[in-house]
């Protein structure tokens, strides 16, 4: 017998009460329980970076992460990224100056990594760059147009 | 996936409690990013979640009389940026700093990587060669420290029993006259699994090794110490005759497998070639 339980979080600043059978995914949560479809379900197994959403701060992978275990947590989704009137973020002007998106199915988890990175380090290096992008994959840019633009975002 | 209850204990007592009364059902879950993978691939079905991802007293890394003691719910993240580890043995930090991606750091945990019992743990040999022990939770309020290096029994396979819960890591924190190094093999830089990996650690007297330590993972059913090897270095002025020696020993006390990484042949000539690096690095 799977017992739901109550979980609270707030998601891009609105606060959010859902109730989750105790081995459903963040990621499907997210995505099929308050339709934010912005992370995607792709690898499930942690090595493409695509469920990448910001809890605490912290960025981890949703497809890895029980909705039960960050209950109560703060989550920004590429969906609380530009403001409410639809202002993109810096990060996100950054990467359509560059032509840093061709499919964007890695986008969402490229910028996320991107605005961590630069909320740690407002100067990131190159080297750290690519270093903290290293979970994400992206098959269509090869990568060189997605630092270019982080590059752009630097103090 | 089927799983059926989930239980958050608030602190330690209180997981000695959960562990006791469903200690038959219960999975120890931490940061996820093995065993979720697991039941994805209907490799295991938990019938009852004990999330130890939260619980502060598990979370830890702390340098206290000469001893390292890190809590088994400490990331991997904190592992390889702590302070404190990168100035006593910074060959755990490195191995950390090495597994997996960014991403997987962040909520995978040190209790894990060990628990998992993978011949590719990456924090597996340095550890080993640290001279670590676990502390383990047994039913009944008691606690157990166990060896690393008698922890594993086989692949995926540990000295844990039902109702137990790895909940530290300890060993005494390297005097001054000993050095280390460590070498991951992968077939990538992001997000690799080890193909093959050597840990040394070596206490000098000048010229002469005093102590030493080899573990290796990747290359045996569990993350191994090479006995053989230590013993050949130990008492001896390590020079380059010696090092040949060791080699051979240590293609000999290894049992690696081919598989899609890398084959048996590979992993054999690479694990005793960064034997080789590492024992010269850890010398300069």
């Amino acid at each position: 017998m799977m017992e739901k339980r109550n979980v609270h979080y707030t998601v891009n600043g609105e606060f959010i009460e859902r109730f989750v059978e105790p081995n459903a995914l963040l990621i499907n949560v997210l995505r099929d329980g308050l339709h934010l479809t912005g992370a995607k379900y792709c690898c499930g197994t942690g090595q493409c970076g695509g469920c990448t959403v910001l809890v605490n701060g912290e960025p981890i992978l949703s497809c890895l992460t029980l909705a039960v275990a960050v209950d109560g947590a703060n989550i920004l989704t590429i969906e609380g990224v530009a403001e409410p009137d639809g202002t993109l973020d810096p990060i996100q002007e950054a990467f359509l100056d560059n032509a840093a998106i061709q499919c964007g199915y890695c986008t969402p988890g490229m910028v996320l990594m991107a605005k961590d990175l630069l909320n740690k380090n407002p100067s990131p290096s190159e080297d750290q760059i690519r270093e903290h992008i290293k979970g994400n994959l992206c098959r269509c840019t090869g990568y060189h147009r997605i630092v270019q633009a982080i590059k752009m975002c630097r103090e | 996936m089927t799983s059926t209850e989930y239980i958050k204990p608030s602190d330690l007592s209180d997981l000695r409690h959960v562990m006791e009364e469903y200690k038959a059902r219960a999975t120890v879950i931490a940061g996820g990013t093995n065993l979720i993978p697991e039941m994805r691939n209907g490799e295991r079905s938990p019938e009852l979640f004990i999330d130890i991802s939260d619980m502060t007293e598990l979370s830890f890394i702390r340098e206290n009389n000469g001893s390292i003691a890190i809590g088994a719910a400490t990331t991997i993240a904190e592992v390889a940026s702590s302070p404190v580890l990168l100035d006593s043995s910074p060959i755990l930090a490195s191995a950390a700093k090495q597994l997996g991606n960014p991403l997987t750091r962040n909520r995978a945990t040190l209790g894990g990587n060990l628990a998992n019992a993978s011949p590719c743990a990456d924090t597996a040999p340095p550890l080993l060669a640290l001279d670590a022990s676990v502390e383990i939770l047994s039913p009944g309020g008691k606690t157990r420290q166990v060896p690393l290096s008698k922890f594993f029994h086989g692949y995926k396979f540990t000295d844990l029993v039902k109702g137990e819960i790895l909940s530290g890591i300890t060993f005494p924190k390297p005097n001054a006259s000993t050095k280390g190094s460590h070498t991951k093999i992968g077939l990538r830089n992001a997000a690799s699994i080890c193909v093959a990996s050597i840990a040394v650690i070596l206490d000098m007297d000048g010229k002469t090794c005093r102590k030493a330590r080899v573990a290796a993972g990747s290359v045996a059913p569990i993350p191994m110490r090479a006995y053989r090897v230590e013993k050949l270095l130990e008492g001896k002025e390590i020079n380059a005759t010696l090092l040949d020696e060791c080699m051979a020993v240590l293609k000999e006390e290894i049992s690696p497998i081919s598989d899609i990484r890398g084959s048996l042949e590979y992993r054999s000539y690479v694990t005793a070639m960064i034997l080789k690096r590492n024992i010269k690095r850890a010398l300069k």
